[in-house]
């Protein structure tokens, strides 16, 4: 039978959305008992928050003020320790879990299996290669430790409503010091996050510069919707790197995607191809993303955008 | 400090369009062109920077792969590195296999600093820094966008879901590149000459302590899903009927 140890991501004593997700792909294993475990400096806020999740058996929590920030350094060690008695690790996909989670993999001695899209069963395992342009299926060795990072945008959350019973543990692993939290740049402002808003919608290179991007956080505003952008727009470097979709960027899977002057290239549309709606407007009739929205509208973004708005509101 | 140390892949050029084999058991990779993995070309300028700046005696390239991966460290001498070393290996490997291939040359080459790319874009992994940290006991920052080598330490700016993240770490450490850390240079044709000179050493799986390659059994590999090609509206007026038909508004 699998027992599986869900690695959960916070910030703030808030759990990340990121972590029902990947109770959802464990809870998928048949016959799966799932625990998620806390590491933090005092992990009481975000234990309850992890233990109203449905489905989740047991949440383990370790306070540590070592814990204070998530350095992969410091937590391998102790999701190693208590991994030793599970037979599935697992993390999301998120820059927390790719930075974290091979060390982890690393310190048991397997490989892990990255950014799992299902779990066809206890050892088997679908996963995009290529940047989304072919999806591998692996089976991982039976025995085995399974180490993996989930991709959130292939899983509904887990609901609440759950009442896991919590336990408080002490580990005795002895912790580096070579590595120190410097700082981490503010989360942006009070618009909807980007990696689990409902509606985003995307500028791109057509936006033309930073200035002009000021009718796509209307828009969105509009809209209640997050703000994203292209590889292009970023790189022009009309907003900030956070703010990139696809491939190198976020792999989001909203309701409503809005994609405006972007073209559409393969990196792109990777990270937005699990979205419900895509609606995309362009100069370029002949623009790859046309080839995907469900809705294309051809012509001038400065005109239409306003427009669209303008009709929002009436 | 003396030496770093760069990891190098050989991967389908990022220009390719990758097609998935119709047997279902690979992409196709016959007749493609073959590249420096692009992130780990920015791990390389980055290095040949750092030495510029006359703070590393020597870059040396590293790679694991096929005879022909001999064609993407030449182009890695030619950007500047100092010398190569190439493990030889036909089969595909775990990415726990060449971490510890990686441990092993470390071992040999004693680097002050080791840098790859955040990830390879042919299986997209992501694994081989943090692994090689985890076995050599090191600290590791993923996704660098930005690095500072001064004391003894590296002070290291990396890109994170929420923006950015700022990390001090004690050397030797691995890190790992993002796409914003630099530009790579062009290879210029004298380079390419000089480069042939440069030495390019061989070892085996054996020399560096593998035994089993580990890779996971690849069952299948598909092409994705996909999506089909929806309506165009002609206006603002029939884009909105559009979206409030799916309830968007």
């Amino acid at each position: 039978m699998s027992k599986i140890l869900v690695v959960a991501e916070h910030e703030g004593g808030k759990l990340n959305p990121s972590t029902p997700k990947c109770v959802t792909c464990a809870s998928h294993i048949p016959g799966a008992t799932v625990d998620v475990l806390v590491l933090a400096a005092d992990g009481a806020a975000v234990a309850s928050q992890a233990a109203a999740l449905a489905g989740v058996a047991k949440v383990l929590v370790v306070n540590n003020p070592a814990n204070d920030h998530p350095l992969a350094a410091v937590l391998a060690p102790q999701i190693a320790r208590i991994a030793e008695s599970y037979t599935h690790v697992f993390g999301p996909s998120t820059t927390f879990g790719k930075d974290v989670m091979p060390r982890v993999a690393a310190l048991l001695g397997v490989s892990q299996a990255s950014d799992i899209m299902a779990a066809e069963s206890a050892t088997r395992f679908q996963r995009p290669i290529y940047a989304g342009n072919a999806l591998l299926t692996i089976d991982v060795p039976a025995g085995a430790k399974v180490v993996a990072t989930v991709r959130v945008a292939s899983f509904e959350a887990a609901a609440t409503g759950g009442n896991a019973p919590i336990e408080t543990l002490t580990l005795d692993v002895p912790l580096p010091t070579h590595t120190r939290f410097i700082s981490r740049s503010a989360a942006t402002s009070g618009r909807p996050d980007l990696q689990s808003a409902s509606r985003v919608v995307s500028g791109g290179r057509g936006v033309g510069s930073a200035d002009n991007f000021k009718i796509i956080f209307s828009l969105a505003e509009r809209l209640g919707a997050a703000v994203g952008a292209s590889r292009a727009a970023v790189d022009a470097g009309y907003v900030p790197n956070d703010m990139q979709v696809g491939q190198t960027g976020k792999i989001i899977a909203p309701e409503l995607y809005m994609a405006i002057g972007i073209s559409g290239a393969i990196q792109h549309m990777t990270g937005i191809k699990d979205a419900r709606t895509i609606i995309a407007i362009n100069k370029d009739g002949e623009a790859p993303i046309f080839e995907a929205a469900d809705i294309g509208l051809v012509g001038d973004l400065f005109t239409i955008v306003p427009e669209l708005e303008r009709q929002l509101k009436g | 400090m003396r030496r770093i140390m760069v990891g190098v892949k050989r991967v389908i050029d990022y220009n390719v369009r990758v097609r998935v084999k119709p047997d279902h058991t690979g992409v196709v990779t016959e007749g493609v062109k073959m590249s420096i993995n692009p992130f780990d070309e920015i791990a390389l300028e980055e290095a040949l920077r750092i030495k510029e700046r006359g703070l590393a005696d020597e870059v040396l390239a590293v790679s694991i792969g096929i005879t022909d991966t001999q064609q993407q460290l030449r182009t890695a001498l030619a950007m500047g590195a100092d010398r190569a070393i190439l493990v030889q290996s036909d089969g595909a490997l775990s990415p726990f296999a060449i971490a510890t291939i990686f441990r092993n040359l470390v071992e040999r080459e004693k680097p002050d600093l080791v840098i790859v790319g955040k990830q390879a874009i042919d299986e997209d992994n992501g694994q081989t820094a943090q692994m090689l940290a985890a076995l050599w006991d090191r600290p590791q920052v993923v996704a660098a966008s930005k690095m500072e080598i001064a004391d003894g330490k590296a002070t290291v700016t990396r890109e994170v879901d929420t923006g950015l993240e700022t990390l001090e770490v004690e050397l030797p450490a691995v890190i790992s590149v993002d796409l914003r850390l630099n530009e790579p240079r062009y290879v210029k044709l004298p380079d390419i000459m000089k480069a042939k000179k440069k030495p390019l050493d061989t070892l085996s799986l054996a020399d560096v302590g593998i035994t089993d390659a580990g890779a996971f059994k690849s069952v299948k590999v598909e092409p994705p899903p996909q999506r089909q090609k929806g309506v165009m509206v002609k206006d603002v007026a029939e884009l909105v009927a559009a979206m409030k038909q799916k309830g968007f508004i």
